[in-house]
């Protein structure tokens, strides 16, 4: 088998950079690597992460201001290359903010951070985040942010209703999010990003396991011959 | 040098969570206040103000979620 290898992102006030390399390195087997977002070379590598955290304080909007780093040219150069990339809550608003999934986000409806474990819908089972879970399959997964809800002009809701890349729907909201979304695809399936945390539960001994898959998928999809498992969208 | 004070919304009709919770307050204080929306403002110094719309539009606002003003331009 040949050496998968990920790299995770870390730019000033990431906090879940870590996480994500513990789960990649040591629960699901990959080389991975932490790459400081001002040198970022994606060259070589399989998939990236952008994780969670609270990048340059939040300031102005969260994930604005990352969005203007160098390390993002890097991100759209190797996602239109087919690459993947996942975004986990902050590295969410990120992908949002740099126009590399459509739409914004707002703070939450109910004016409050929330912190708590919430139940998330996989609406699809056949992308190469989700490919170890069943369709319509709930994940118990922890949320912890100040914006989350994720808005977007009625076309654009329309359209990822209508491509099916609404991928993770919550099934009790927490946040005012359009259309109940957690975690959402841009059109050619290869950038994800979610709200809730699947590094925070890949391991029992935290409660729940439910987000190694998302990365087990990824890592399947990776080493799967290319004409059985491309994304059909 | 130029001094431009930009001040940015929400949109009206996106949801002010923020500026609702402000209107509670007042109400608490006894202030009669139908409603309340808080926005931010940036004081920009510029060599040249020709270029603070686009400041605007790329980066200081999200034209998804809000709008914005530029004064003193």
């Amino acid at each position: 088998m040949r050496d998968v290898r990920f790299a995770v992102l870390t730019f000033p006030g990431s906090n879940c950079d870590r996480d994500c390399a513990w789960v990649l390195e040591h629960v699901v087997g990959v080389r991975t690597e932490l790459l400081w977002h001002a040198d970022v070379d994606l060259r070589g590598f399989d998939a990236a992460v952008l994780p969670g955290g609270f990048s340059y304080g939040d300031y102005l909007r969260a994930g604005a201001i990352a969005a203007t780093s160098p390390a993002l040219r890097a991100v759209r150069a190797f996602a239109a290359g087919g690459g993947l990339v996942v975004g986990i809550c902050n590295g969410f608003q990120i992908l949002l903010e740099s126009g590399l999934l459509p739409g914004a986000m707002l703070p939450n409806a109910g004016g409050t951070f929330r912190c708590t474990w919430v139940e998330v819908r996989v609406e699809r089972a056949d992308t190469p985040f989700t490919n170890q879970y069943r369709s319509g399959q709930v994940l118990r997964m922890p949320i912890a942010h100040g914006e989350g809800r994720y808005h977007a002009d009625p076309v654009t809701l329309r359209r990822l209703e209508a491509e099916r890349r609404v991928l993770f729907r919550y099934v009790h909201n927490p946040n005012g999010s359009a259309h109940d979304i957690a975690g959402i695809l841009n059109e050619g399936g290869n950038v994800l990003g979610l709200m809730p945390h699947p590094e925070r539960c890949a391991e029992a001994i935290l409660g729940s396991e439910d987000g190694r898959l998302l990365f087990a998928s990824m890592v399947h999809w990776i080493l799967t011959p290319r004409e059985v498992a491309r994304c059909t969208f | 040098m130029r001094r431009v004070r930009v001040v940015i919304f929400l949109k009206p009709g996106v949801l002010d969570a923020q500026g609702q919770a402000v209107a509670e307050g007042l109400r608490t204080l006894g202030f009669a206040v139908e409603e309340v929306r808080v926005g931010k403002a940036i004081e920009l110094t510029v060599p040249d103000d020709a270029q603070v719309p686009e400041m605007c539009s790329r980066f200081l606002a999200n034209p998804l979620i809000e709008e914005w003003e530029i004064h003193g331009a």
